[in-house]
């Protein structure tokens, strides 16, 4: 490790604490490129196996050998933080990425999305997922690759299918609840009921009848599986379980891409601003990479089809703390998500510099732009963020044979799900649940269509 | 308070952990795995492609799309909406309609769209068809062929512990305590190891004919369909059984023997004469592979349009190479397929079947149809008298 750079990272802490960022300590790692390519597949540095994981991996190593993708860095949050820095980043590259890894593991440790997941899921991601890969990699051993491998393209497939704001350790629901009341608006019922001498049987706790599961529709499909598949071995129901601890951990990643991106630019670009300590040729060449991070995706006179998501989180954090200071901005990052922040401070007059625009894009591949109204610009951007970027895909009913109902609220989407896609998941499923199982949506032409699979 | 935030060197205690192996290519290798053995169940689809035919380098390229983990997700909407940057007015068309170049990437990653070419061996597809399938009605037949093999020989005191024999090293142990009053229960001269010893043995051998009428009645489509069917069956014995004589016959008006490479190729024309096919089996039998001391199997490709006139010489022929051969198959061609086979040529092979048993008729009407008949010859239950 570079001496320069430890020196520098020192002094980089000293500024971003007199800044009033407040973070867990950091363990900073130089590591291969190959490192990050895996760790940018896998969202973890060591995750379970998973075929599915191989052909991402792939692909990455296709676009990394055609120099579409360089990854600087890649913070996981908990205490301590951890981050790994590419091993060919040069100097300059590096005391910018410990500037941006600070911006993001103060985020972390403030926000209180990441916070409440932290508490649940844990100060120590790395060590756990890597827990959970052990266990997958003895089920492996034990069992067979091919049944784990069964159970892991349902729980893998149902990734996105968490209930977020519900706790980690969910409690089981009721097995009984009270019977409804039975109905007495009419005057006689009440007059009778309210004879003398009648005041016990009018007061008698009422039956308690057989609660149905799950008691309102149920969008956590990864828990309902885990705790009520009706054929599911112990070992089995520990794979779901694992699949979603680590799901509610990346959550706060996808619902705060936005924001986190754009605070860990804004303080690596004004620490490095404030670096007085930087010989001047260094903080040019810093500067260039911050400028080829955070840039819009199109160039001077062309339009782009996509935002990048450090330059936009950038830009509103800039207006943020030059309208409302810097306080105010602490206290964003600790309240919002990227549904608010956007919603809440991407302006009129910042969309109009960011010269953001609306397109429609049409089956044939034409591509028009709508307008620029501020609006329609917000929830457009915020449309795939929705639901960890899943349909909503509910479980209605467990009936008593086991067999579970599914649906799709289509209207909430907007449109049906991928029928082909929704036949495969299906079939995951099917073989996890060893029950009858469907699913109800609708078709491209909105009549509504039930899959269904029957008892094995 | 950022107490101790600082620099790990994982490498400090030698190679660090991540470079012990990639997760990323244990999963590929993985799904890799996964695309063979769906490769795997689709073969008889596969094997019936032509191109199979003539390999110089006895493989075979199979052109497969990554498997994709499919999850549930919407399905592609007719027009979408997006966020852009940069100069752009309300009502510019900035794609044109049908420019497919950009009209990609906004979806997500397009996992399906790469395509590898898997390479299989034709050793290999032979041994995963071939795994169950074995020569109907196999009898031990001493022939000229004798072939070293290891045989079990008595016992020896040393060997390695594979071998150790541990009945015959008990009953060791025991005369010994007979005999000692106090004797431990085991010692290492009681241990008893099996011994090999190479020696030589007749081995079972056996000869193929592979007969096919080659007429004008025969069309295209019906030679590669016998010619397939004959080659697998070829490169399934082959690999089945180390000493194998493969003769290969065709026939029109006359019959010819050929060197297996040109039976591949052959192509004739001229009318269907069916039992000058099996006289030339016959007449090979007797001067080179004697029935009774190999196993004599025939397999006959025609499209059974035999001439009438044929019939009692056929007949009779197929009589006598029924009383010497183990069994005798026959595929018939045809472009729809007809069951019961009712041709002229499958009516001689039913009366055969009912006269010896060891006969068998299949038809073959498309590619996927010569797997099915290769199963239908060669997955019964052998029957071996010894």
């Amino acid at each position: 490790m570079n001496r320069a750079l430890q020196s520098y990272a020192g002094r980089l802490e000293q500024l971003a604490l007199s800044h009033g960022l407040d973070y867990y300590p950091v363990q900073f790692e130089e590591v291969p490129s190959s490192f990050m390519m895996e760790v940018a597949v896998y969202g973890l540095p060591v995750r379970m196996p998973h075929w599915s994981f191989g052909v991402r991996y792939i692909y990455q190593l296709v676009q990394h050998r055609m120099g579409h993708s360089r990854l600087f860095e890649v913070v996981f949050p908990g205490n301590p933080g951890r981050a790994y820095l590419a091993g060919n980043n040069s100097l300059q590259e590096n005391t910018l990425v410990t500037a941006h890894v600070l911006g993001h593991a103060d985020f972390a440790k403030n926000n209180s999305l990441f916070k409440r997941s932290q508490e649940q899921v844990g100060y120590r991601i790395v060590e756990q997922a890597a827990a959970h890969a052990r266990q997958i990699g003895a089920a492996v051993e034990q069992y067979g690759q091919t049944r784990v491998e069964q159970v892991l393209d349902a729980a893998l497939a149902l990734e996105a299918h968490i209930e977020p704001f519900q706790s980690l350790r969910r409690e089981r629901y009721p097995y009984y609840v009270d019977a409804p009341r039975p109905p007495h608006e009419s005057g006689f019922q009440k007059r009778f009921d309210n004879l003398p001498g009648n005041e016990a049987a009018a007061d008698a706790p009422l039956e308690r009848v057989r609660a149905p599961i799950p008691a309102a529709p149920e969008r956590d499909l990864l828990w309902l599986i885990a705790e009520y598949a009706p054929e599911l071995e112990e070992w089995e129901r520990d794979v779901f379980r694992a699949v979603r601890e680590e799901s509610f951990y990346f959550y706060p990643v996808f619902a705060c891409q936005i924001m986190n991106e754009g605070w860990a630019s804004y303080w690596h670009a004004r620490l490095l601003r404030e670096a007085d300590f930087l010989p001047h040729n260094e903080y040019l060449d810093a500067l260039k990479t911050h400028s080829d991070v955070v840039r819009p995706h199109a160039a001077e006179q062309q339009a782009s089809l996509a935002t990048n998501p450090y330059h936009l989180g950038f830009s509103i954090w800039e207006s943020i703390v030059a309208e409302h200071g810097l306080e105010r901005a602490f206290q964003i990052r600790t309240e919002d998500d990227d549904f608010s922040f956007v919603r809440n401070h991407l302006t009129q007059e910042l969309a109009e510099e960011l010269k953001l625009f609306r397109y429609e894009r049409k089956a044939d591949g034409a591509v028009r732009v709508l307008d620029h109204d501020i609006h329609a610009l917000r929830e457009t951007v915020l449309a795939p963020k929705y639901n960890f970027g899943a349909p909503a895909v509910l479980a209605k009913h467990i009936a008593n044979d086991g067999s579970l109902t599914l649906f799709h609220e289509h209207e909430t989407d907007g449109r049906g799900l991928d029928l082909e896609r929704a036949e495969r998941v299906l079939d995951y499923l099917h073989k996890v649940w060893r029950r009858p199982i469907r699913l109800e949506t609708v078709d491209s032409a909105g009549q509504s269509r039930t899959l269904s699979r029957a008892a094995p | 308070m950022a107490g101790s935030s600082g620099f790990v060197d994982p490498s400090g205690s030698g190679r660090a952990w991540y470079d012990l192996f990639s997760r990323g290519a244990r999963d590929w290798l993985r799904h890799n795995d996964k695309v063979r053995a769906a490769v795997r169940d689709k073969l008889p689809e596969l094997i019936a492609g032509s191109e199979l035919l003539p390999s110089a380098d006895r493989t075979v390229q199979v052109p497969v799309h990554f498997l994709e983990h499919a999850r549930l997700r919407l399905r592609d909407a007719d027009q979408s909406e997006g966020v852009g940057q940069g100069a752009g007015k309300p009502g510019d068309q900035l794609v044109q309609p049908g420019d497919g170049a950009t009209s990609k990437g906004a979806g997500g990653n397009e996992e399906g769209g790469y395509q590898f070419i898997l390479e299989l061996k034709i050793d290999d597809i032979v041994d995963w068809l071939w795994e169950e399938l074995k020569l109907p009605n196999l009898k031990v037949k001493s022939g000229a062929v004798q072939f070293d093999d290891y045989t079990r020989e008595g016992w020896s005191r040393r060997g390695v512990r594979s071998r150790l024999d541990r009945r015959r090293s008990l009953k060791e142990a025991l005369k010994r305590r007979a005999v000692q009053d106090e004797g431990p229960s085991f010692t290492n001269d009681d241990l008893r190891y099996r011994q090999l010893a190479m020696r030589r043995r007749p081995a079972t051998e056996a000869v193929v004919y592979f007969a096919m009428d080659v007429s004008s009645s025969m069309t295209e489509h019906d030679r590669k369909l016998a010619k397939t069917f004959f080659f697998w069956v070829v490169q399934g014995l082959r690999r089945q059984y180390t000493h194998l004589e493969a003769v290969f016959v065709a026939h029109t008006v006359e019959a010819w023997e050929f060197p297996e490479q040109e039976f591949f190729q052959v192509s004739g024309s001229g009318g269907t004469v069916a039992s000058t096919a099996f006289k030339k089996v016959l007449e090979i039998a007797t001067q080179r592979y004697e029935p009774s001391r190999f196993n004599t199997y025939v397999f006959y490709a025609s499209d059974g349009a035999n001439f009438h006139n044929d019939r009692e010489a056929a007949q009779a022929a197929l009589q006598e190479l029924g009383a010497v051969a183990n069994y005798i198959g026959y595929v018939e061609t045809a472009s729809v397929a007809q069951q019961p086979l009712q041709s002229e040529t499958a009516l001689l092979f039913e009366q055969l079947e009912a006269e010896t048993g060891a006969a068998g008729r299949h038809a073959l009407s498309s590619p996927e149809s010569v797997w099915d008949a290769i199963r239908a010859f060669f997955a019964r239950p052998v029957e071996t008298e010894g």
